[in-house]
């Protein structure tokens, strides 16, 4: 599961992958709507990993 | 841009300016313990803050009034280089989420209070730990100027000249910090970040509504930086792209290793606040991304500045009524204050422990040290408005990346012993002087610019400075461990038999 953690290095680390203006979104370029997709992208990838891991010894 | 004084946009920020001193004066007797007894107290809060006040203080305290007015300033300046923020504070939060729970549980076994001290405690070498604290203090310095500088901007489109302002409210500042500790900026936090929220998302809906929509908004940009030529627009230049990752990467690993940003993971309660706080603060990310935009509708509302730095400025009082401008400036001042507040806590905390204690009164009882705190936070806030009031301050964000640089080379020493003993004590300093050294250096042979450009096979690559620095550090940390391994090795080993 911890691997999960480095997609979003390789997503935004990547920048020949998303630098571009099309397609765009609601009239934001590609680059700006990627790169701001990847927030709750992030988010839910480190909920996952919260969720699987075990819990600490002591609360 | 200061012909007159605007009055009902300054009532209002005179309004909140009071508010937030007297939450700030107030906040001693908050989730109070003995607030002067104990340096853990007035440093920490009392190490209790449980998730939502660390979200709301490490929020208030990570995305400074420098996201406010640089990041948008930068963006207008020159498009998609720009925004290496919006990365930059994604992929910071894996980092946080699988480093800073293993850092926050050696310092609250140990009672350690800053990254000096678990680095001591891991280490035993009083030199990494001056090391560790010096970069501290040092990198802090600018940072804080920084804060000084996104509220004199505010305070400058509001009419008021001159430096007395600043001045007035730093002392204001410095006082209710010297009073309430760590605990002042945690409770007007709160103030700050609603305020931030309810600005920005009232911007960045009104403001394209106003100027034809987020694609007219684009389009504006893009046109101007058809006209301006050179390295900007709204993608990266091919030769941009290489810099634009190496800033994310090396600004996300050196964010939490500052003295203000260690603090509030040291003031929490548990090791899973923090985690449930790297899941929770990208919220600020989106945030900072949409403020980042505020750059581009500058264009599309035809926003003429002498300074970037005043772009967000005036594009509010161009197009807010003006106690609604006044209401956004406050949001921005307050948005130093608590930042500002935190780093002095931060680096006081590494005065008062790695070097006064260290080196001047070991003996110090809890209650002398929380004393020493107080006094160094005032002479870390006075240090950071003259270097304000005597330095040129139009660099102010290449002076904060390169406080970035110097703070990353602090990263192997504190982290790299949380998960293996394997890298010497010499190893790591010496690499801390190299990686320091050689980044300065080239800084400062490129005009203080924190890029370095290599060629390689015909080809050139543009990367930020720091993070070659920082491979260079390890580099150099590794090879010294192994030598200094086999020397010592070869010592025993002659003389052992005898």
């Amino acid at each position: 599961m911890w691997i999960l953690l480095m997609l979003p290095f390789v997503g935004l680390l990547w920048v020949p992958f998303y630098n571009f203006a099309e397609p765009s979104l609601f009239g934001f370029p590609f680059f700006y709507w990627y790169q701001l997709a990847w927030v709750p992208v992030s988010s839910f990838l480190i909920w996952l990993v919260y969720r699987s891991r075990a819990p600490d010894e002591t609360p | 841009m200061a012909e007159h004084i605007e009055w009902v946009a300054l009532s209002v920020f005179i309004f909140f300016f009071a508010l937030v001193t007297v939450m700030g004066f107030l906040a001693a007797r908050w989730k109070s313990g003995p607030v002067k007894e104990h340096l853990d107290e007035w440093g920490l809060g009392g190490r209790q803050f449980g998730t939502w006040i660390t979200w709301f203080l490490v929020g208030g305290d990570f995305y400074t009034a420098y996201t406010v007015i640089a990041v948008p300033a930068l963006v207008y300046a020159v498009g998609a280089y720009g925004f290496f923020a919006l990365p930059y504070t994604i992929i910071v939060y894996p980092f946080v989420f699988a480093i800073m729970p293993v850092l926050w549980k050696q310092a609250h076994a140990n009672g350690h209070v800053t990254a000096a001290d678990v680095v001591h405690g891991t280490y035993n070498s009083r030199g990494l730990e001056l090391a560790v604290a010096i970069t501290g203090m040092v990198a802090t310095m600018p940072y804080i100027a920084l804060q000084l500088i996104g509220m004199g901007v505010v305070i400058k489109a509001m009419g008021l000249t001159g430096e007395i302002p600043i001045v007035a409210a730093f002392v204001i500042l410095a006082l209710y910090t010297y009073n309430s500790g760590l605990r002042a900026p945690a409770l007007i936090a709160f103030v700050k970040d609603i305020m931030i929220y309810i600005v920005v998302l009232v911007a960045v809906v009104i403001v394209p509504a106003r100027l034809g929509g987020y694609g007219a908004v684009f389009s504006a940009a893009n046109d101007a930086f058809t006209a301006k030529g050179g390295d900007t627009g709204l993608i990266l230049k091919p030769s941009q792209m290489l810099a634009y990752a190496t800033l994310a990467l090396g600004s996300a690993l050196a964010a939490f290793m500052y003295p203000h940003t260690l603090t509030g993971i040291f003031a929490s309660k548990s090791a899973d606040t923090i985690r449930k706080n790297a899941i929770l603060l990208p919220a600020y990310t989106l945030l900072l991304g949409l403020i980042a935009l505020l750059g581009y509708m500058a264009y599309a509302a035809n926003i003429k500045v002498s300074s970037p730095n005043d772009v967000v400025p005036l594009l509010f009082k161009a197009l807010f009524p003006s106690w609604f401008a006044g209401f956004a400036f406050s949001a921005i001042a307050i948005g130093a204050l608590v930042p500002a507040a935190v780093m002095s806590i931060g680096a006081a905390n590494l005065f008062t422990r790695n070097v006064w204690k260290s080196y001047v009164d070991p003996g110090i009882s809890h209650a002398g040290e929380a004393a020493v705190a107080k006094i160094a936070s005032l002479v870390v806030k006075l240090g950071a408005l003259a270097f304000i009031l005597f330095l040129p301050t139009q660099y102010a964000l290449d002076l904060q990346l390169l406080g970035g640089l110097w703070i990353l080379q602090t990263l192997p020493a504190l982290v790299f012993g949380l998960f293996t003993r394997w890298f010497r004590a010499e190893g790591l300093l010496l690499g801390w002087a190299v990686g320091i050294g050689w980044g300065s250096w080239t800084a400062w042979s490129n005009g203080l610019k924190p890029l370095a450009t290599i060629d390689l096979g015909g080809a050139s690559y543009t990367f930020y400075v720091g993070l070659g620095a920082l491979l260079l550090n390890i580099a150099v940390a590794a090879i010294v461990t192994v030598i200094v391994g086999l020397i010592s090795r070869d010592r025993r080993g002659a003389t052992a038999p005898s």
